[in-house]
C-alpha cells in the first residue's frame, strides 16, 4: 500500500507550569533558575509528617484556563494521587486528578491553509510538577533538586482530532497563545514550562477505527515536535508495511539522532494506583465563582485581530502574527499609544523585530525592550530625526541594551544629517570622486544614481537624509 | 508525698500552692525513669539533659511558673519534634531528625510543656502491641510478660508506670485506646479533625488522629485543651470555636441515653471482659443514664473495610522512604531499582511490608472496584449506620479489646489474630468519631480491663463527662496500680 492511503491521527497532552508565585502545595516560590535546592520546604521535600494545602490561585488559573478554551467548569472536583517511584518525585506520588478533572468538554479553533477546524479538548487538570534530576554533575551519580517540586501544572489533553504535523504545530502555537493572553502561563518552551507529549497511531484512509497509538515525550521545541511526528508516523507505516503490528509503548524522541526510543525505564508495569487524596478536601467551586472569573477574562487573541483588521487595517497575515503572541501584541498596541502610527509600528514587528528573534533564537516574552520605547523609535523615524536603515541600528542596540532610543541616538552620534548647506558640501564631494558615474549617469544610467547615493551614505555612516541627497545629487548633476 | 503518681491537675494545684516546683517535679520523673526503664521499655529517646536545659531556659526567662510551665510531657516517636529523632520505631527512620515540630508540638512548646522523650511504638503505628518496634518491645506495668497493647504502647505503658505524668499518641484504627485499655489508663481518640494532623508521619491520613493518654479524666480535658483546634497547616482540620473540655466534666449523667451494641459483646470476647462490661452499664444506670441494647450489624463488615483503606493508603504514604533522601540506604546496589528494592526490603519490618503489599493490591487495576472502591462504599454506610444511632443516643458503651492484655510473643506471628484485637475500635475511625477508653476494672489475675464510650463527631464533651462521671464513682486509680509483676 502506498504512503498515502495512510492517515496519521494524533492527540496532545500537554503541559503548562502556572505563572503563581507560590507552588501548588506549599509556599515556596516558583522562580526558575535558582539554586538547586534553595527553594524547598520540608512540604515540597516531602518530609515525613508533612500536609499539602492547595494554592488557591492554581484553581482559578486552571479555571480561566477551562473557560478560554470553552470547557465546562466542574463545581465538584477532588485531587488524586497518582502512585509510582522515581527520585524526583520525592512523595512517591503526584498529587494530580484522576476522574473529576476541573475543566473537561472544550475545544479551541485552528487554522491551516485558509481552512478553520476544532480541536476538542477532552479535559483540564491541575497536578504538580516533578523535580529534576542532574546527572553526573559530580562525577558520577546523578543529584536531585527540588526547587522544580510542587511548581503548579495544567495538564491539558486535547482529542485524537489532528491529522498532519501543520494542525499539531497550529494547534500548540494557539493553545500557547491563549495561555499566554488570560496571563496563567510564560509558556517558555526551553525552560520548560509548556511541554508537549504527542501520540501518534496510523490508519488507512477511510478507517473508522483507531490504530494503536504510541507516545512520545522529550519534544522541548515546535521543530521537534514537527520532526518527531514526523520520523513516528513513518516509523508506525513501516511497521504495518512489513506486516509487524506498532506496540502501544511511551517513546523517547531524541533530537541529535532525529530518532524515537523506547522508554521503560520508570516501571515495568505502569499502574499508576489512583485513588482520591485523603490529605486534601473536595474541591467545590460556586457558579459566582466561575462567573465571577469570567468576567475577568481578558480578550483573547481572536478577537484582538479582528480589532487590527478592522481599527488598524492590517492585513490578515500580519495580524495573525502579531496576535499570535500577547507580548508582540502588548508591544505592538503599547507603541501604537506612544506614536500614533500603526501602519509603522506593524512593519517594525514583521520584519525587523520578527527577523531578530527568529536569528536569536529568542521568544517575544524575552524581548528586553518595553513598547514606550518602541513607540519613541517610531516617533524619530517619522519625524526624521533618523533614517530607515539608523532605525535599523537603534532597534539591534535596543535588543543589546535596551535604552531611550533618544539616548541611543545621541550617544552613539546617529542623528540623521538634514543641513542643506552639509549635504551639499557631501554630494560635491562625492560628485568628484566619481567622474566615470556622472558620465554614466549624463547618458542615461539612472543606475548610477543610486550608486552615488550609496557612496555618500557611506561617507555620512548612514546619517545623511536621504530625500535630500536625492534631490541636490540631481541638481548638481543638472 | 509521691510525685510521680500525681495526675497533672493535681501537680498544678501543689505548683500554687508552692508545695512543688518544676525542678523537682522534672527531676521526680527523670529519677522514675532511670528506675522503671530497664523493666518497661518505653522509650526510644529519652531527652534528660535536653529536658533540664529546657526548663532552665524556661525558668530564664519567666520569674514565675503557671499553668502548664514546665509540665513534663511523653510524645509517640510518630510526631516530629525538631531536632530530637523520630523514628517511628523503623529501621527505615533510625537516624531521621526532623527539621521541623508537629503543630501539636509547637502547641505543647507555646505552654512551655517539657518533651521527656519519645516513646516506643509497633512500627509506623502498625500492630496492636508495640512487638513490632524495630528497637524494643515494651512491657505492661502490670505484669512484665504481657504485651502494653498498641500501637501507641510507649506512651500507655509510660504513663501508667508514672514514668512521664501524661503523654501523647495516635490513633489510626484503635492505637490510643487500646493500649490505654490495657495498661489501665485513660486514652481518648478525638473527632477527625479536631486536631492537627501536620507533623504526624502518615499511616492511614483519612484514619490518623493524635490524642492524650493520661491517667485520669481531667488530665484528659486539659491535655485536649491544648492540642485541638484548626491549624491551616491542614485542611482537613475543622474550624470551630476552641472549647474548654474540663467545663464538660459535670459528674452526671441523668437522663443521658446510653446504646450497648449487643454485636460487640457477641463472638470472640472474654467472659470476664464481657460480665464486667455489662456491671458498668449498670452503674450507667444506677447514676440515671437509661441504657438501651442496640444492634450495630454492620460492625462487623469493619475490620475488613479498615484493613483496605488503612492498607491502600499507607501503601502510598510509605513510598517517600525510599533510601534515597532521608531513609536507611542499602549499602550496596547496582542500579535504581535495586536500591529501592534493597533499601525498602531491609529497612521495613515485616508487618509494615505485609500492609505495603496488601495496601498495593487493593490499589491496583482490575481490583481497586472490588476491594478499594467497595470499601469506600462501605465506610459510607458504617458512618450512616452510627448518624442514626446517634439520632436516638448520646453515646454509645463497648468494650475497648475483646481481651485483657495478651502474653508477649502469643500473637506477634498471627497477624490475623492480632488484627481481631481492633475488632471494637476500628469502626470509630471509619466513621471519624471520637471515643475515649477508660479502666473500669482487673480481671481475675490482675489485668486492666477497658471501657470505650463513642460519641457523635465533635461531642467529645458528651463522651468526657461521662467517662468522668464513671471515674468518680468507682474511682478505679484508688483501688488498683501497676505492679510491674514478672
Amino acid at each position: 500500500m502506498a504512503r498515502e492511503d495512510y492517515e496519521a491521527v494524533m492527540g496532545l497532552e500537554v503541559h503548562s507550569e502556572l505563572s503563581t508565585k507560590t507552588k501548588i502545595f506549599c509556599s515556596c516560590p516558583t522562580k526558575f533558575g535558582a539554586e538547586p535546592n534553595t527553594q524547598t520546604c520540608p512540604i515540597c521535600m516531602a518530609m515525613p509528617g508533612t500536609l499539602p494545602v492547595l494554592n488557591e490561585k492554581v484553581v482559578e488559573y486552571a479555571v480561566k484556563a477551562g473557560l478560554a478554551t470553552n470547557c465546562k467548569i466542574s463545581r465538584d472536583s477532588k485531587n488524586d494521587r497518582k502512585n509510582y517511584f522515581y527520585p524526583d518525585l520525592p512523595k512517591s506520588y503526584q498529587i494530580s486528578q484522576y476522574d473529576k478533572p476541573l475543566c473537561e468538554k472544550g475545544y479551541i479553533e485552528i487554522e491551516v491553509n485558509g481552512n478553520k477546524k476544532k480541536i476538542g479538548i477532552t479535559r483540564i487538570h491541575i497536578e504538580e510538577d516533578a523535580g529534576k534530576l542532574n546527572h553526573d554533575e559530580l562525577g558520577g551519580g546523578s543529584l536531585v533538586d527540588l526547587n522544580r517540586a510542587g511548581v503548579p501544572l495544567i495538564e491539558i489533553v486535547s482529542e485524537p482530532d489532528l491529522r498532519s504535523t501543520e494542525e499539531v504545530e497550529a494547534y500548540l502555537k494557539k493553545l500557547k497563545s491563549i495561555l499566554e493572553y488570560i496571563e496563567v502561563s510564560d509558556c517558555k518552551m526551553q525552560e520548560g514550562s509548556f511541554r508537549a507529549d504527542v501520540n501518534v497511531s496510523v490508519r488507512k484512509k477511510g478507517d473508522t477505527k483507531l490504530g494503536t497509538r504510541t507516545e512520545m515525550k522529550n519534544m522541548n521545541s515546535f521543530r521537534s515536535i514537527t520532526r518527531g511526528i514526523e520520523y513516528e508516523i513513518e516509523r508506525q507505516i513501516d511497521v504495518l508495511e512489513n506486516g509487524g503490528t506498532v506496540e502501544q509503548e511511551t517513546l523517547r524522541w531524541d533530537d541529535v539522532s532525529g530518532r524515537t526510543f523506547s522508554m521503560r525505564d520508570k516501571e515495568d508495569a505502569q499502574d499508576y494506583r489512583y485513588f482520591p487524596e485523603p490529605d486534601l478536601v473536595a474541591i467545590k467551586l460556586s457558579e459566582e465563582y466561575i462567573q465571577n472569573i469570567k468576567n475577568t477574562l481578558p480578550e483573547l487573541p481572536e478577537s484582538r485581530k479582528k480589532r487590527y483588521l478592522e481599527e488598524y487595517k492590517l492585513s490578515e497575515k500580519d495580524a495573525k502574527i502579531i496576535t499570535s503572541s500577547k507580548y508582540l501584541s502588548d508591544l505592538f498596541e503599547g507603541a501604537i499609544k506612544v506614536c500614533k502610527n500603526p501602519k509603522a509600528v506593524n512593519n517594525l514587528i514583521i520584519s525587523d523585530i520578527s527577523r531578530i528573534l527568529h536569528e536569536t533564537e529568542i521568544e517575544p516574552i524575552e524581548i528586553p525592550f518595553d513598547s514606550n520605547q518602541l513607540g519613541k523609535l517610531v516617533i524619530l523615524l517619522d519625524k526624521g530625526t533618523i533614517s530607515s536603515s539608523i532605525g535599523k541600528k537603534v532597534l539591534e542596540e535596543l535588543f543589546e541594551n535596551p535604552r531611550d532610543p533618544e539616548e541611543i541616538i545621541q550617544e552613539k552620534g546617529w542623528i540623521q544629517i538634514s543641513d542643506e548647506g552639509q549635504i551639499r558640501q557631501i554630494v560635491q564631494k562625492i560628485l568628484e570622486k566619481n567622474p566615470q558615474s556622472v558620465a554614466d549617469y549624463k547618458s542615461g544610467k539612472d543606475r548610477a544614481l543610486g550608486f552615488l547615493v550609496g557612496q555618500a551614505m557611506k561617507e555620512t555612516k548612514g546619517k545623511a537624509n536621504p530625500q535630500l541627497l536625492n534631490k541636490m545629487f540631481l541638481e548638481e548633476m543638472k | 508525698m509521691n510525685i510521680t503518681e500525681l495526675t497533672v491537675h493535681e501537680l498544678q494545684e501543689k505548683i500554687k500552692n508552692k508545695e512543688l516546683n518544676a525542678k523537682e517535679i522534672l527531676n521526680a520523673y527523670l529519677d522514675r525513669i532511670q528506675a522503671r526503664e530497664k523493666d518497661v521499655q518505653a522509650f526510644v529517646t529519652i531527652l534528660k539533659e535536653e529536658s533540664k536545659n529546657e526548663l532552665e531556659k524556661i525558668q530564664k526567662e519567666k520569674e514565675e511558673l503557671n499553668d502548664f510551665d514546665g509540665i513534663p510531657i511523653g510524645v509517640k516517636d510518630n510526631i516530629c519534634t525538631k531536632g530530637i529523632k523520630t523514628t517511628c520505631s523503623s529501621k527505615m527512620l533510625e537516624n531521621f531528625i526532623s527539621p521541623y515540630d508537629a503543630s501539636v508540638i509547637e502547641k505543647i512548646k507555646e505552654n512551655n510543656m517539657i518533651i521527656l522523650g519519645k516513646l516506643n511504638m509497633d512500627e509506623f503505628a502498625m500492630g496492636g502491641s508495640t512487638e513490632y518496634s524495630y528497637f524494643k518491645k515494651t512491657k505492661n506495668p502490670w505484669n512484665l510478660n504481657k504485651v502494653p497493647g498498641g500501637s501507641s504502647g510507649g506512651s500507655a505503658a509510660a504513663v501508667a508506670a508514672n514514668m512521664v505524668p501524661w503523654a501523647l499518641g495516635s490513633d489510626t484504627g484503635g492505637s490510643i485506646r487500646q493500649p490505654a485499655s490495657f495498661c489501665g489508663v485513660v486514652g481518648l481518640k478525638p473527632t477527625y479533625g479536631l486536631v492537627s494532623r501536620y507533623g504526624l508521619v502518615a499511616f492511614a491520613s483519612s484514619l490518623d488522629q493524635i490524642g492524650p493518654i493520661t491517667k485520669d479524666v481531667r488530665d484528659c480535658a486539659l491535655l485536649l485543651n491544648i492540642i485541638a483546634g484548626h491549624d491551616e497547616k491542614d485542611t482537613t482540620s475543622c474550624n470551630r470555636n476552641n472549647i474548654d473540655y474540663t467545663k464538660a466534666l459535670k459528674n452526671d449523667v441523668k437522663g443521658m441515653k446510653i446504646a450497648v451494641p449487643k454485636e460487640f459483646f457477641a463472638e470472640g470476647i472474654n467472659q470476664e471482659v464481657k460480665s464486667k462490661l455489662e456491671e458498668a452499664a449498670k452503674i450507667y444506670e444506677e447514676l440515671g443514664a437509661t441504657v438501651e441494647e442496640i444492634s450495630l450489624d454492620i460492625a462487623k463488615y469493619s475490620l475488613a473495610t479498615y484493613y483496605i483503606i488503612a492498607c491502600a493508603e499507607a501503601s502510598s504514604n510509605l513510598g517517600r522512604f525510599d533510601g534515597i533522601r532521608y531513609t536507611y540506604r542499602t549499602k550496596e546496589f547496582k542500579n535504581l531499582k535495586e536500591l529501592y528494592r534493597k533499601s525498602r526490603s531491609e529497612g521495613f519490618g515485616a508487618e509494615v511490608k505485609r500492609r505495603i503489599i496488601l495496601g498495593t493490591y487493593v490499589l491496583s487495576s482490575g481490583y481497586y472496584d472490588a476491594y478499594y472502591k467497595k470499601a469506600q462504599k462501605v465506610r459510607t454506610l458504617v458512618m450512616n449506620q452510627f448518624k442514626e444511632v446517634f439520632n436516638k443516643y448520646d453515646l454509645i458503651l463497648t468494650p475497648t479489646s475483646p481481651t485483657v492484655a495478651f502474653d508477649i510473643g502469643s500473637k506477634s506471628n498471627n497477624p490475623l489474630e492480632m488484627y481481631l484485637a481492633d475488632i471494637c475500635t476500628v469502626s470509630v475511625n471509619i466513621a471519624g468519631l471520637p471515643a475515649i477508653s477508660i479502666p473500669i476494672n482487673v480481671d481475675s489475675q490482675g489485668m486492666p480491663i477497658g471501657m470505650q464510650l463513642i460519641g457523635n463527631k465533635f461531642c467529645e464533651e458528651t463522651i468526657l463527662n461521662a467517662a468522668y462521671t464513671y471515674e468518680q464513682k468507682i474511682k478505679f486509680r484508688e483501688k488498683y496500680r501497676p505492679e510491674f509483676k514478672s
